[in-house]
């Protein structure tokens, strides 16, 4: 595109006011790029200060809450932590915890990777009938189940045990296994399963040898979820347990005495729970960060 | 199967959503359903019919259990009619 | 959808997974049926009570009104969470370390148990010893949970966007991150507007992650429990107790297994049409989604 001169006062103008607004637009970037990154930290502000007076309280010793309210700790102490790491009644609930969370992931992605493959690849008989009741059992609000799940696990001899959490958390965590697990599955082309077939590969092992490789960020990013929904719910947990596997969120509550609720180890506690998170956050962010978009669009 | 406290009537309910389950199965095997548009707003299988039916057929009862004085197998006769409407033209 | 192929014997990849959710799915639910029309003091001692539960619980102010205010709730946080959640995820950084920095930080409210959280803001919001509820008095705002409804409901309600709204934000940056980059460059070819773009190209990408999320979310919301009861107990008076914790006291604190199972199945009963029909119109939308791009 050649520029010629301007000859009239009007067309100066006019090429003038088109000169300003390109270089305006080719300058907005970079304000509209402070701009997001003040609105971004704004929100992580938002999101770390809850977070932060918890840790906050969690340094400081009983007396230093209930005094006055310090923006950072005064008179940094340990105690809290010292003391939930060194009584098993305290640390024990956080291996109880992991240990039913880990099972739940065990079993739930070992069943939900084959079903998922089925609704993903295949046809039948009721197959949408049966995912979208599948989907319901995620919505079904723990509090229904509660007794009858007490019952339940009682009659089978299995209340107050890992196992039965890691099963009843089953309920949901299984049909968001497979709901996951089906939009990546579906992303990968079939052709890649008939390929396989021809070379004859039995299926499982072309599902062990080739498909699960192929998948293994959606295995990542499912696992992610399961952990997540197995962790923090603690309505069945708590139920489904009296002392020989009592999750963390029910020791907690031994926090509130008969002098008042102890602040300090409230919130030590509370810091210690939200660790796993983080570590397990931090293996899986690369797979999220790759991006998925759950089935094909 | 003691502290499932059964009764005579959920029994027979259970037995019967069972037998209806069975029944569209072994239907569905006969003769496959065709996705098709009937009065209802969207295209229906013969399955999705059922589960519509069904669930306004919980609805029809509840209705007239909470707040008409009317007699419940007026209700069941109801939801069979609208059931067997939704199978035919939904 | 149309190149799955018809194969009955996919029920076999089928049934491990179905046999252990019907474990935990089906034989409560018959049991939930079963007290529901029994009076249940033991399995030994029960009165048959036929539809009585269902009329009283029907007919019940107090249920009406949670069930009510549980709406109003889901309603609430669906529509700030949603567009928060879209517009953070359009807003996180995409390389370098910021970007895995920023992706934990937003996170980890995910992550901590729900009744911690309940336990975090409480703390957070007390007068006292907690850092929002001593901001807002020292502005001059008589900021009490304890005292006024309004301040209840909303620090429940930013209490649900800071915990969810990383969960749609999240699924919202994958989806983001699963376009390809030749989509933007064309965009920037045809000096398409920020908007066109989030209209036309990163919208259509998060319509599957969104149906997840608001989904999920929906569900959650309705169910909430062990944060408002951390936080309020339900109160001042009920007007921050919602459905399951109107339920959880029925069946748990006065042991009023028939009505509150009754309960159970109304309110099971509720969320199965609104899920269905949420569903069903996604499905519907993706199909002719589909048929216009063929």
């Amino acid at each position: 595109m050649t520029r010629s001169m301007p000859t009239t006062p009007d067309a100066v103008r006019k090429q003038a006011a088109a000169a300003d607004a390109r270089r305006r637009r080719e300058a907005r970037p970079v304000s509209r790029q402070w701009r997001r990154r003040g609105l971004m930290a704004a929100y992580i502000l938002f999101v770390l200060l809850p977070i932060y007076w918890l840790l906050n309280m969690s340094f400081q010793s009983n007396s230093e809450i209930l005094g006055a309210l310090t923006l950072w700790p005064q008179d940094f102490t340990l105690e809290h932590y010292t003391r939930i790491l060194t009584d098993s009644s305290w640390y024990m609930g956080y291996v109880n915890s992991i240990a039913y969370v880990v099972m739940n992931m065990l079993i739930s992605i070992s069943v939900a990777l084959p079903a998922a493959y089925a609704f993903s690849r295949y046809r039948f008989i009721g197959d949408k009938h049966l995912f979208f009741w599948l989907l319901t059992n995620l919505m079904a609000p723990p509090a229904v189940f509660l007794l009858p799940y007490f019952q339940l696990y009682y009659t089978v001899g299995l209340f107050d045990t890992h196992v039965a959490v890691a099963l009843a958390h089953c309920l949901f965590n299984i049909p968001l296994a497979v709901w996951i697990l089906e939009g990546f599955m579906s992303g990968v082309p079939k052709e890649i399963d008939e390929t396989a077939f021809i070379d004859g590969y039995s299926f499982p092992r072309f599902f062990v040898k080739i498909f699960i490789p192929m998948i293994s960020s959606g295995i990542g990013v499912t696992l992610f979820f399961l952990f997540m929904f197995s962790w923090v719910e603690l309505l069945l947990a708590s139920t489904l347990t009296s002392t020989g596997a009592q999750p963390i969120g029910s020791v907690m509550t031994q926090t509130k005495g008969a002098s008042g609720i102890d602040w300090g180890t409230l919130s030590a506690a509370g810091v210690l729970t939200i660790l796993p998170g983080i570590i397990v956050v931090y293996f899986v962010r690369n797979h999220i960060a790759k991006g998925f978009a759950l089935g094909r669009t | 199967m003691e502290w499932m406290v059964w009764t005579t009537p959920t029994a027979v309910f259970f037995a019967a959503i069972a037998a209806i389950l069975l029944g569209m199965t072994a239907w569905e095997l006969a003769s496959p359903t065709v996705e098709r548009k009937g009065f209802l707003p969207i295209a229906t299988t013969r399955g999705d019919r059922l589960f519509i039916g069904l669930l306004s057929a919980a609805y029809i009862h509840l209705a007239v259990l909470g707040f008409t004085p009317l007699n419940l197998w007026l209700a069941l006769g109801i939801s069979i009619l609208w059931l067997g409407i939704l199978l035919r033209w939904g | 959808m149309n190149d799955k192929l018809y194969n009955n014997r996919a029920w076999w990849l089928i049934l491990p997974m179905l046999l252990l959710v019907a474990f935990s799915a089906i034989i409560p639910l018959m049991t939930v049926v079963n007290y529901s029309v029994q009076d249940v003091f033991d399995a030994h001692t029960r009165f048959f009570t036929g539809t009585e539960w269902f009329r009283e619980t029907l007919n019940d102010p107090a249920l009406q009104a949670a069930l009510l205010r549980q709406f109003a709730f889901s309603l609430t946080v669906l529509a700030i969470e949603v567009p928060l959640g879209i517009s953070i995820a359009l807003l996180m950084p995409r390389k370098g370390w910021q970007a895995s920095a920023v992706l934990i930080l937003v996170t980890m409210p995910l992550l901590i148990p729900w009744n911690v959280v309940g336990s975090i803001w409480q703390i957070f919001t007390r007068g006292d010893i907690g850092l929002m509820g001593w901001g807002l008095r020292e502005l001059g705002y008589g900021y009490n949970i304890t005292r006024s409804a309004a301040d209840a409901w909303g620090t429940i309600i930013l209490m649900d966007v800071w915990h969810w709204t990383p969960l749609i934000a999240l699924l919202c940056y994958s989806g983001l991150r699963a376009i390809p980059d030749a989509y933007y460059q064309a965009a920037r070819i045809d000096r398409a507007s920020r908007w066109a773009v989030f209209r036309y190209i990163q919208l259509p990408k998060l319509t599957n992650v969104l149906v997840i999320g608001v989904l999920l979310r929906f569900m959650h919301s309705f169910m909430i429990y062990a944060e408002p009861f951390v936080l309020t107990g339900g109160g001042p008076g009920s007007s921050t107790t919602f459905l399951s914790q109107t339920l959880t006291t029925m069946a748990i604190g006065q042991q009023d297994l028939g009505p509150s199972a009754a309960f159970s199945i109304i309110y099971f009963l509720i969320i199965l049409l609104v899920c269905w029909i949420f569903y069903t119109a996604i499905m519907n939308l993706q199909k002719d989604k589909q048929n216009k791009g063929a």
